[in-house]
């Protein structure tokens, strides 16, 4: 049973290891990945197969130990953080993997600065999506802050590391909130594990706990109104890190939102209201940012803020599982299918930028160059956002509207539409772009050269797609629940 | 009783405090200074809240402690973050 907490640790150790030689640390980096992978895909087939697993560290068990809990949900989170962070990892290796390869003085810094702060990261992300307590999601929460403002600050332009700061501060404010909480939960009931959550529902000071606790990860999850650090961070980060940024680490904070709101019971429901609020508002707010942005990178990220919000949305009107409507598996969906659609798009992105030397909008269009590999990827990441058949964010979608017209909620179902529209929208500025041809383009333009960028990119985008037909899986794994 | 609600509204005008601070100001190093405010008077709200049963329960502390411990890393990736910006600012 010790393969859970392996799935914690293994990154971690590698990450202590890849900062100890920075010279090799993509030799850490690399078989880490891959191995924590592996772990993640063997726990997910253990799951589908005998139920979920719950482990206390060292015998120690709720309300004193750290018990980590993987069920069908965690699974499906930990396999889309692997998943997605292997690609992401072999689109790293083009800063070369072996000591004595002859790379520049930059590329050799990225390296050693990638790949302790991705394992970190990736230990965090599992650690919160296996955390059966509150407390410890806080601490799962300060490690990713950390790692993540790092990925913020790689590229060590002067935008990035004033979006490194407004980031790790907005960050810390949120995580403190999110103490405050835990703190008040533990003074309200005397425990702080998930499944007390419904006795805090019930309660006043209780109430006011939780929605501390919500505050403090809307923070983190850049939740409209409080996405303000966002755009800039996931913008102006190496094209790497924002994948990671936008694809896993923001879902880490709606993975938790989404669980204690399926804990939460009844007496949660205005805080679910306020959750479907926000969502909605992230959803205009997010599609009008990218709809006005001049740079290619900013209208990806502001289109995480309207993503955000749908999936939010989802969260917030899926109310608890006892609710049976399966609104909530529609939300874990959209997180599944956002995550592989995004991270194609932002290293889609940065192949483009490093193509045209810039990633301004206006200029997508050039003579001597024709749409190549990584414009491909980005159309089929769109179509997957857009939700549109037969992409995993099409099945989320439909769920999603199928189970608000059988409660006849045809405002959200209207708001939802309105969302897709809007994202259809600010999306084909760019793909529309990529596809015109005839005389914008002369005669002997060329392609771009294919680049691991563009095969990792790809690979995302078709998954992504391919999701869609193969999303019983995921549907299945789902189902399965402690209790 | 009457120390208690001392404790309640320190820490709840402490915080009220440095969000504001946090929320109106640009300059990097008092968005530091208010964001240890902010950690302080958290701190202060959640020994008010321990003190409830008469009796002090260590398990609060041990949140604070922690608290403490990752603001203490934070400040310090803030602050160097705060000089590297200010070093390309001067270039």
């Amino acid at each position: 049973m010790s393969d859970i907490s392996l799935l914690i640790l293994l990154p971690l150790l590698a990450a202590v290891c890849a900062a100890a030689t920075p010279r090799a640390a993509g030799l850490w980096g690399l078989p880490a990945s891959i191995l924590t992978g592996v772990i993640a895909l063997w726990l997910a087939l253990d799951v589908l197969q005998n139920g979920a697993q719950e482990i206390a560290i060292g015998g120690w068990i709720a309300p004193l130990g750290i018990v980590f809990v993987a069920d069908g949900l965690a699974a499906l989170m930990l396999l889309m953080t692997s998943g997605v962070g292997i690609v992401v990892s072999i689109q790293a290796t083009s800063w070369g993997v072996w000591p004595s390869s002859n790379v520049s003085e930059k590329a050799a810094t990225m390296r050693a600065g990638f790949w302790p702060l991705w394992l970190a990261t990736l230990g965090a992300l599992n650690a919160l999506f296996l955390s059966g307590d509150l407390f410890n999601i806080y601490v799962a929460f300060e490690i990713l802050g950390l790692t993540a403002v790092g990925l913020t600050a790689l590229s060590g332009t002067p935008s990035a590391l004033r979006a490194a700061f407004d980031y790790l501060s907005a960050g810390l404010a949120g995580s403190l909130l999110l103490l405050l909480g835990v703190a008040l939960a533990y003074s309200a009931v005397g425990r702080v594990d998930i499944e007390v959550v419904p006795l805090l529902a019930d309660t006043t000071s209780g109430r006011i706990a939780l929605a501390l606790i919500v505050a403090g990860l809307a923070v983190k999850a850049a939740l409209f109104p409080l996405h303000f650090w966002m755009p800039a961070a996931h913008s102006s980060a190496t094209p790497v890190a924002s994948a990671l940024l936008s694809a896993l680490v923001v879902k880490g904070a709606l993975y938790v939102i989404l669980r204690i709101s399926m804990e939460g019971g009844v007496g949660m429901e205005t805080l679910r209201l306020a959750i479907a609020v926000l969502g909605s508002g992230a959803m205009l707010w997010g599609a009008w940012g990218a709809l006005q942005a001049t740079r290619l990178k900013l209208l990806v990220a502001q289109s995480t803020v309207a993503q955000i919000g749908l999936i939010a949305m989802a969260i917030g009107l899926a109310g608890d599982n006892l609710q049976q409507n399966g609104l909530w598996q529609a939300a874990a969906l959209l997180m599944l299918s956002h995550a592989l659609a995004k991270a194609a798009m932002f290293i889609a992105v940065g192949r483009i930028a490093e193509e045209l030397g810039h990633d301004r909008l206006s200029g997508l269009n050039r003579k001597e160059l024709r749409p190549g590999a990584a414009e491909f990827a980005f159309a089929i990441a769109s179509i997957s956002l857009i939700g549109l058949p037969p992409t995993a964010g099409f099945i989320g979608k439909w769920i999603l509207i199928d189970g608000l017209i059988a409660r006849d909620a045809w405002i959200w179902v209207a708001l939802i539409l309105l969302g897709t529209a809007l994202s259809a929208a600010y999306l084909s500025r760019v793909v529309s772009r990529c596809l015109r041809g005839g005389p914008h383009v002369s005669l002997d333009a060329h392609h771009p050269p294919w680049r691991t960028g563009d095969v990792a990119a790809l690979g995302l985008a078709t998954s992504a797609l391919l999701l869609g037909l193969a999303s019983a899986f995921p549907l299945s794994l789902l189902e399965i629940a402690l209790k | 009783m009457t120390s208690e609600l001392i404790y309640i509204c320190a820490g709840s005008s402490l915080v009220g405090l440095a969000l504001y601070q946090l929320a109106t100001d640009g300059d990097m190093l008092l968005r530091v200074l208010s964001l240890n405010v902010l950690a302080i008077g958290i701190a202060v709200l959640i020994f008010a809240s321990a003190r409830n049963a008469g009796v002090t329960d260590p398990v609060p502390q041990a949140f604070v402690l922690t608290g403490i411990v990752v603001l203490v890393g934070v400040t310090a990736a803030l602050l160097a973050l705060a000089e590297r910006i200010d070093e390309q600012d001067n270039e």
